[in-house]
């Protein structure tokens, strides 16, 4: 894991794509803690940090998009394969490289506040906590990336469907709000999404009995719940949908001071499933 | 020592390895020999970890890969077809990091990094990057990559395809000095080298292991069907009537050449020394003999009797035989001559492509 861990870094800065991504970041909080805390008088650097936040949409693709397609490219997977190194290990000296390198703006950050502090009142708790939740948020973001990336061979379609995915998570809750709330509505929404899942099953497992034994309960369960009650259904897709939303937790932070525990933990599960995930796909090239 | 059980993988519509045993001796080099698509990379790559079998078992010195796939591993190098090297690291670097990715202890490091280089003769490029190296080098730095660690057996895909005749020349002696410490295993489409490097030869086709035994037992496999070619000026009833009083013989074809000589092919019954007999039957008829010869088989026969009824795999192979193409060749251009022209025109199309 070391190892790969330590060529990582060194690739992330002999082929610049770390120089980039720190500039990147860093200009852009920059310019926004410039323009939110010393221009226009916010004390909290959360509101700065909120405002940003778009920045992951560009940023993470472009840490995260060479990550596996170019060992695919270039045939060098079969190294990292062969060698008497688990696969999981493989992917977390890869996961832990981009943190790092997304680590160094954030250290750099944590300047800010004590900045702030020199003109005027500051909560250095209230700053630091949003920065901890803005640099888990982006831990997640890296991990869907890097998953994206171990599924294509071509580092645009990583980049690309990586910036797709960040963009519908960073506009998930006004997203939601459009899916239908009745009851009836709910239900077909309901029974969409199952399908969806389903469809996925299938695709994974080649198994169609199975899939249809599944397809079959989740429309099934559904329906007779609906019948049964039908007004439990009402808002139950958005009120669902909504909780999964991963900005809303740094929102608890920035605007609604609170130190958002759970929205932390489950920042860190995200990261967890989607490095699972991404060990899973790369286990699963292997036998097909 | 390696056990390959029943091996079989299967992709999608086909089955790329077909129930494939063998056991793999240490101390010996051995030569994979197959025509393109017959399996021999896949089954390297099950081999060593990189693919997984559909069914069957790859045991390396006692470690199944898929039990113990770090354990197994480690006794295994490999170079695949395409050497796996990450282009803007230099040579060393590159060495260093495959050194401490194969667990190699920080103070041994140094060493064998520079033991790999010096057997593959790059010490001198040590501090280039990869980016800029020769297709030539690059070879060699991917089989610097395997040696290191000192596996047992190190494993070869073609680790000639795409080098200039020096270059070849060069990898297969690199490739006997490895032999000294470990054992080999190598494949290659080509005929030639596996039969000037290899101890033990194992010819796939189709997925399925169709003969593997020494190039020279091999040879003698086919060896019993022996064939005479004579070239006489008589005509061919004439010829047909000479030999007619042999019990040896079991098929004569005859074809007139451009000087209106007839050559005779005389397929002759296992064990059977007829040679002479042939010449001292002809001269009893003062029938004069231009030429008569025995053509032994090869190792090439063996590959094309093993590998037969594929029509698509005998153009693979035809570039690991150039002289008996040139022949061919020699003999169709008189009969085509007026056809000449139609042939520039594929030509031509063949260099719009």
């Amino acid at each position: 894991m070391k190892a790969i861990y330590k060529k990582e870094m060194r690739s992330y800065f002999t082929s610049m794509t770390g120089c980039i991504f720190i500039a990147f970041v860093m200009a852009l909080l920059g310019i926004y803690f410039m323009v939110y805390n010393l221009s226009n008088g916010y004390t909290s650097f959360g509101s700065a940090l909120s405002a940003v936040s778009f920045i992951f949409l560009i940023a993470v693709p472009i840490l995260t998009m060479r990550s596996f397609s170019e060992e695919r490219h270039n045939r060098t997977d079969q190294l990292l394969l062969t060698a008497p190194v688990s696969l999981p290990r493989v992917v977390m000296g890869k996961y832990f490289a981009m943190t790092t390198i997304f680590s160094i703006p954030m250290a750099i950050t944590c300047i800010f506040p004590l900045i702030i502090k020199h003109y005027g009142n500051v909560s250095f708790k209230l700053d630091y906590s949003c920065i901890l939740a803005f640099y888990l948020m982006g831990c997640a973001y890296i991990a869907v990336g890097m998953f994206l990336s171990a599924l294509t061979e071509s580092q645009i379609i990583a980049a690309v469907t990586t910036f797709a995915v960040l963009f519908l998570m960073h506009l998930w809750d006004q997203l939601v709000k459009y899916l239908p709330t009745s009851a009836s509505g709910s239900l077909i929404t309901m029974i969409i999404l199952f399908t969806l899942v389903v469809l996925l099953i299938y695709k994974v497992t080649k198994n169609w009995f199975l899939s249809a034994v599944i397809e079959a309960a989740a429309v099934i369960i559904p329906v007779i719940f609906y019948i049964v009650k039908s007004s439990s259904f009402e808002n139950l897709v958005t009120n669902a949908l909504k909780n999964l939303s991963l900005r809303s937790v740094l929102d608890n932070f920035t605007s609604n001071n609170i130190f958002d525990i759970r929205g932390l933990v489950y920042y860190v599960s995200v990261a967890f499933v989607f490095i699972f995930l991404t060990v899973q796909s790369q286990q699963k090239r292997r036998w097909s | 020592m390696i056990e390959v059980r029943h091996l079989v993988k299967q992709y999608d519509d086909n089955l790329a390895v077909d129930d494939l045993s063998f056991t793999i001796e240490p101390g010996r080099i051995y030569g994979f020999l197959g025509p393109n698509g017959a399996g021999k990379s896949t089954t390297m790559n099950i081999m060593t970890g990189y693919l997984g079998a559909t069914s069957g078992d790859v045991i390396v010195n006692g470690h199944n890969i898929l039990d113990e796939p770090e354990a197994a591993k480690k006794c295994i190098g490999y170079l695949p077809e395409m050497p796996p090297l990450y282009q803007d690291m230099l040579v060393r670097e590159y060495l260093e990091f495959v050194a401490e990715l194969k667990g190699v202890p920080k103070a041994e490091r140094d060493d064998e990094v520079m033991r790999s280089m010096r057997l593959v003769r790059i010490v001198d490029m040590q501090e280039r990057l990869i980016r800029n190296l020769s297709k030539g080098y690059r070879q060699r730095v991917g089989m610097a990559q395997a040696m290191i660690g000192s596996p047992d057996t190190v494993i070869l895909d073609e680790p000639t395809v795409g080098l200039d005749p020096k270059q070849i020349i060069e990898i297969r002696q690199l490739i006997r000095e490895l032999a000294k410490d470990h054992t080999v295993i190598l494949s290659s489409h080509i005929l030639a080298e596996v039969q000037e490097v290899c101890d033990y030869i194992m010819i796939i086709s189709k997925g399925r292991l169709v003969a593997s035994d020494t190039p020279d037992h091999l040879e003698e496999l086919v060896k019993g069907s022996e064939t005479i070619e004579i070239t006489t000026g008589a005509g061919e009833q004439k010829v047909r009537d000479i030999l007619h009083g042999f019990s040896e013989i079991e098929k004569i074809s005859c074809e007139k050449d451009k000087d209106g000589n007839t050559a005779a092919r005389i397929d002759v019954k296992e064990g059977s020394d007829i040679c002479e007999k042939v010449f001292f039957a002809f001269a009893d008829q003062r029938t004069a003999l231009r030429s008569l010869s025995t053509i032994h088989a090869t190792l090439e026969d063996v590959f094309l009797e093993l590998t037969k009824n594929e029509a698509d795999d005998r153009a693979a192979i035809e570039d690991a035989r150039p002289q008996k193409k040139n022949k061919a060749k020699a003999k169709d251009t008189p009969e085509n001559s007026p056809k000449d022209a139609p042939k520039e025109e594929t030509k031509k199309d063949e260099s719009n492509l």
